[in-house]
C-alpha cells in the first residue's frame, strides 16, 4: 500500500515539477533521465525479468534513433507516421536478432547479441547519406514537440507507460512464465512451456520499448550519431539496470536516475576537498562510475546474485 | 584489380590476423581455462601500446620501448588478476561481464589520466620504406616485420603449449578443469602466470599495431570484440583455434573491406555498391561467426571433448 | 502406450544408450532398474525430450516423437520428474504447481491481466498439493522445504500438467525410510489414472509397485518381465542383484 502511495506521490511531484521549475536545463535533464530510465527499464525486462543478458540492447535503442530521424530527415515531420515506423523497425531488429541469438546460450548468447549490434552500429555508420560516422543533425523536432515542456510530458508519459506495461506484464500469464524460466528454464520447458517463443516474445517487446527510447532520444538532442549504437552503450544500460535493482520494477528508472545525476553532480557542482587532490576530477566521472560498478559487483553480490539465483553455469 | 593488389591485401589481412592471435591466445585460454569472460582484455591491449609509446618516447628507441613495455604490461596484468580478476572466478558470466567492463572505464580513464588521451607511436625510420618482394612488387618492412613477430610468437606459444609441462598443465585445464584442479595443479599460480603471458601478447600486438593503427583511448574495445569473435570461430580454450579463427578473420575483413566494394561495383550501380560495399565488408567477420555460431557451436577447433 | 526401438546414444566414445527396445503399457506401472552408471537417466532424458536420441525410434500413444521438442511431449501427455530436484526455488509450492497447471491450460501469450485472477488455477494447484501430501504448505517457498516435501513437489509438477504416462526418476533420492513409503502411497494412488515408468533403487518400492520391470546394464536392456521373474533372473542377479544380494 505504501508503495502505491509513494508511485502517486512521485507521479505527482513529476506532473508538477516543470510548473514550479520552468528552467530550461532542469526541465531538459529530467527529460533526459525520463528516456534513459525508458531505455533501461526495457533491457530489465530482458535482463532483469527474462534472464537474457543481452549485451546488444544499443542496437534496438539505435535503431528507433536513427529510423525515426531518417523519417524527419526526408520531410516527415509528423510523429503519428515516423514514431510507430521506428517502434516497429525495432521491434523487428529484435525479432531478427533474436531469433538467431537465443538458439544459444550462456555466454554464447552474450557474444553473438554483442556481435549483432556491433554489426548494426558499422552499416549505420556508414550510411553516408545519413551523417555516417559523424552523425545526423535534425533541423526541429516533431510537430508538436518543440518546447522542452512538450517533450518533458511525453517523455514521461512515456516511461510511466512503460512502467505501468512492465508491472502488469510481471504480474500476468507472460510474465510468470518469462520469470519461471529466468529461475530454471530446463523445467518451464519440461512442464510443457515452448521456451524459445517465450523468450524471443520478451526480448521483441524489449527491443521495441528500447526502440521507443531511442526515437525520444534523437528526439531529444536533435541529434543522433552511431555511437548511440555501441557495444559500450549496451554496457552503460547495463550499468544502469545494475545499480537500479535487476528485475525490480524501478529497477531501470532508479539506475538511470542515479547514473545520470551523479554525472551531473560530479561534472557541475565541483568539490574542492576532491580538487585539492585531483584538479580535473570532473572531466574524469566515468572512472568513479567504474569503481562503483566494481564495488557493487564484488562486494554487494546479493544486489546481483539475489536476483540470479539461478546455478552459475546457464 | 591486379595480383600485385590481391597479395598486398593478402598479407595485410595476414599481418592484422597474426596480431589479432596474440589477442585472442590470451584470451581464450583465460576464457577456457579460468570460465572468465574478460571484457579487460582489450584495455591491456591500450596499455601495452601507451606504455610502448611513453617509452619509445623516454629511451628515443622503438626497439627498446616495445620489449620494455611487453614485461611492465604483463605485470600490470598479473597485479590486475591477483587483486581484482581472481575474485571473478566463481561467480557468474554476468558478474565477469559487469565487473571487467567496471575495469574498462576505469582504466580507459586511468590512462586518459597519465598521459592523455592519445600518445604518438611512429615506426622506426629503418623500416618505414618498403620492401621488393616480388619484381614490380613492393611491401611495407614494418608489416613485414610484424608478419615475422607475430608468425615467432605463434612459433613460440605453440612450442610452449606442446613441448613444456607447463603447456602441458595448461591443455589439461583447457580440456577439463575440474580434473587438473583434482590432480593438484597448482591453480593460482598457473592462472597467474597466463594472465601475465596474455598480458604480455596484447602489449606486444598493442605495440606493433600502434604505429599503423593509433595509440588512442578506447582502442581496446574495437578490437577486443574482434578478438572474442576469433576464440568463438576457432573453439573457446583451443590455441591452434586462435591462430586459425585470426589469421581467417584477419584475412575476411581486411580483403572484404578491400575488394567487396570494387566486387560490388561490377554488379550493382555505383550508389549502391559503394553504400552497400563496405557496410557489409565492415560486418563480414560477425556474419563468419554467426555462421560458425549456427553450424558448429563448438568451434572449429574445441579444447573440449 | 509408449514404445522404444533400437533407440541409441553416443558421448563422443561412450555409448550410454545401445539399441534401447522398451515398452510401456496403458495403466501399468513399469520399473526400470540397473547399476549405477547403466544410463537410466539418460534413457529417460531421451523419452521426455531433455536429449535427442541418436538412431532408434520412440513412440507413444501410437504417434512417433522421437526427434519431437521436450514441451510437445508434454502437451500430449507424457512427463517425467527429475533425479536431482529441479524445482522453481524461489516461488511457493502453489505458484510451482499453478505454473504447471498454467501450461496446459489457454495460452500464456496474455500480457495484461494478473494470473491472481484465476482463481481456477489456484485452485487445481491446491488439490495436487493435497495429492502430494504438501496441503498446507502451499504458501511455503520452494527453497526452504525439506528434502523429502522437494520431491514430492518434484513428482507433483509432473504430475501438474495431468500426464497420461509419467517418468520419474528416483522420486525416493535421498529419502528416509517412512518419506519413501510416503512417495510408494503417492504412486499406488496415481497409478489407477497415470502410467508410470519409474527408475529406481530402492528395491522395496520397486517389487511393491511393479506390474513389470526391466534392467538396463551399460545401456543395454538385459531383461524385461514380472518382478518374481527378474527377481531370479541369472544374468540379472549377475550384473546387479548378486552385487547388492552379496554386499
Amino acid at each position: 500500500m505504501a508503495r502505491v502511495v509513494a508511485t502517486w506521490v512521485v507521479l505527482a511531484v513529476a506532473l508538477a515539477f516543470p510548473l514550479a521549475s520552468p528552467e530550461s536545463y532542469y526541465l531538459s535533464f529530467a527529460s533526459r533521465i525520463f528516456v534513459y530510465a525508458l531505455a533501461a527499464t526495457s533491457l530489465n525486462l530482458a535482463l532483469g525479468y527474462g534472464g537474457m543478458i543481452s549485451f546488444g540492447h544499443a542496437a534496438f535503442v539505435g535503431t528507433g534513433a536513427y529510423v525515426s530521424s531518417i523519417f524527419l530527415a526526408e520531410g516527415v515531420a509528423s510523429a503519428w507516421i515516423g514514431w510507430p515506423a521506428a517502434v516497429a523497425a525495432a521491434a523487428l531488429a529484435a525479432l531478427a536478432i533474436g531469433a538467431v541469438s537465443l538458439r544459444t546460450r550462456g555466454v554464447y548468447f552474450i557474444m553473438i547479441t554483442l556481435a549483432f549490434a556491433q554489426m548494426m552500429f558499422f552499416l549505420v555508420n556508414s550510411m553516408k547519406a545519413y551523417g555516417g560516422d559523424e552523425g545526423l543533425s535534425l533541423p526541429a523536432r516533431v510537430t508538436g514537440l518543440a518546447g522542452d515542456v512538450a517533450f518533458y510530458y511525453v517523455a514521461l508519459a512515456a516511461l510511466a507507460s512503460a512502467v505501468y506495461g512492465l508491472h502488469r506484464l510481471a504480474r500476468s500469464r507472460f510474465g510468470r512464465v518469462i520469470q519461471a524460466i529466468r529461475e530454471n528454464e530446463a523445467r518451464a520447458e519440461a512442464i510443457g512451456f515452448p521456451v524459445y517463443r517465450y523468450k524471443l516474445a520478451c526480448f521483441v517487446i524489449a527491443g521495441a520499448a528500447g526502440g521507443l527510447a531511442g526515437v525520444l532520444l534523437a528526439s531529444h538532442g536533435k541529434y543522433v550519431n552511431p555511437n548511440v549504437l555501441h557495444w559500450t552503450q549496451s554496457g552503460t544500460l547495463m550499468v544502469m539496470v545494475i545499480v537500479g535493482g535487476v528485475g525490480r520494477l524501478w529497477g531501470g528508472t532508479v539506475g538511470a536516475a542515479a547514473l545520470l545525476g551523479l554525472e551531473d553532480l560530479v561534472g557541475s557542482h565541483r568539490a574542492e576537498w576532491i580538487a585539492s587532490l585531483f584538479p580535473n576530477y570532473q572531466q574524469h566521472a566515468s572512472l568513479a562510475v567504474g569503481a562503483v560498478l566494481l564495488a557493487i559487483v564484488l562486494f554487494a553480490p546479493q544486489g546481483i546474485a539475489g536476483a540470479f539465483a539461478r546455478r552459475r553455469r546457464a | 584489380m591486379s595480383w600485385v593488389l590481391i597479395l598486398e591485401q593478402t598479407l595485410n589481412g595476414l599481418q592484422f590476423g597474426l596480431m589479432l592471435f596474440l589477442l585472442a591466445a590470451g584470451l581464450t585460454l583465460v576464457f577456457g581455462i579460468m570460465d572468465m569472460i574478460n571484457l579487460a582484455h582489450g584495455s591491456l591491449y591500450m596499455l601495452g601500446a601507451f606504455i610502448s609509446a611513453a617509452l619509445v618516447q623516454a629511451t628515443g628507441s622503438f626497439v627498446a620501448g616495445v620489449v620494455l613495455a611487453v614485461p611492465a604490461t604483463a605485470a600490470l596484468g598479473m597485479l590486475l588478476e591477483m587483486s581484482v580478476l581472481r575474485r571473478l572466478y566463481e561467480r557468474d558470466h554476468l558478474s565477469q561481464v559487469l565487473a571487467t567492463f567496471a575495469l574498462i572505464l576505469i582504466l580507459n580513464e586511468a590512462v586518459r589520466i597519465v598521459w592523455g588521451p592519445d600518445l604518438p607511436l611512429s615506426m622506426p625510420a629503418a623500416l618505414s620504406g618498403p620492401v621488393e618482394l616480388l619484381p614490380g612488387m613492393f611491401y611495407p618492412a614494418y608489416r613485414l616485420l610484424i608478419i615475422g613477430v607475430g608468425a615467432a610468437v605463434a612459433l613460440l606459444l605453440y612450442v610452449l603449449v606442446a613441448h613444456t609441462r607447463v603447456g602441458m598443465l595448461v591443455r589439461a585445464g583447457a580440456s577439463n578443469r575440474e580434473m587438473a584442479l583434482a590432480m593438484g595443479v597448482d591453480v593460482r599460480r598457473l592462472f597467474t602466470l597466463l594472465f601475465g603471458v596474455g598480458a604480455g601478447l596484447c602489449a606486444v600486438a598493442g605495440a606493433l599495431l600502434g604505429p599503423l593503427l593509433a595509440v588512442q583511448v578506447g582502442m581496446g574495445e574495437n578490437i577486443l570484440i574482434l578478438a572474442f569473435v576469433v576464440i568463438v570461430i576457432g573453439g573457446i580454450g583451443s590455441i591452434r583455434g586462435a591462430l586459425v579463427g585470426a589469421v581467417v578473420v584477419g584475412l575476411v575483413d581486411t580483403t572484404g573491406r578491400a575488394f567487396l566494394p570494387l566486387l560490388f561495383g561490377h554488379f550493382f550501380q555505383p550508389r549502391v555498391a559503394s553504400a552497400a560495399g563496405p557496410a557489409i565488408a565492415s560486418v563480414l567477420a560477425y556474419l563468419l561467426m554467426v555462421a560458425v555460431l549456427y553450424f558448429r557451436p563448438q568451434g572449429l577447433f574445441p579444447a573440449r571433448g | 502406450m509408449l514404445e522404444l526401438n533400437g533407440v541409441t546414444k553416443r558421448f563422443g566414445g561412450v555409448t550410454a544408450t545401445d539399441g534401447v527396445a522398451l515398452d510401456v503399457r496403458r495403466g501399468e506401472v513399469h520399473a526400470l532398474i540397473g547399476p549405477n552408471g547403466a544410463g537410466k537417466t539418460t534413457l529417460i532424458a531421451q523419452i521426455a525430450g531433455d536429449l535427442i536420441c541418436d538412431s532408434g525410434s520412440i513412440a507413444f500413444e501410437g504417434a512417433e516423437i522421437t526427434r519431437s521438442p521436450q514441451h510437445q511431449r508434454v502437451r500430449a501427455g507424457l512427463a517425467r520428474s527429475y533425479q536431482i530436484t529441479s524445482i522453481f526455488k524461489r516461488l511457493s509450492v502453489l505458484d510451482n504447481l499453478a505454473l504447471a497447471v498454467q501450461a496446459r491450460s489457454g495460452s500464456s501469450f496474455s500480457f495484461w491481466r494478473p494470473v491472481a485472477t484465476e482463481t481456477a488455477l489456484a485452485e487445481e494447484a491446491r488439490a495436487i498439493a493435497a495429492e502430494i501430501g504438501l496441503s498446507g504448505r502451499e504458501a511455503t517457498i520452494a527453497a526452504t522445504l525439506a528434502h523429502g516435501e522437494q520431491r514430492a513437489l518434484e513428482v507433483g509438477l509432473a504430475l501438474a500438467t495431468r500426464p497420461k504416462l509419467v517418468l520419474l526418476d528416483e522420486p525416493t533420492a535421498g529419502m528416509g525410510p517412512e518419506e519413501s513409503l510416503g512417495m510408494v502411497g503417492l504412486i499406488e494412488r496415481i497409478r489407477a489414472r497415470v502410467a508410470v515408468l519409474l527408475v529406481e533403487h530402492d528395491m522395496d518400492a520397486v517389487f511393491r509397485l511393479a506390474d513389470r520391470v526391466s534392467v538396463l546394464v551399460s545401456g543395454r536392456v538385459i531383461a524385461t518381465g514380472a518382478p518374481e521373474a527378474i527377481r531370479s533372473h541369472a544374468e540379472v542377479r549377475k550384473a546387479y542383484l548378486g552385487e547388492s544380494a552379496a554386499a
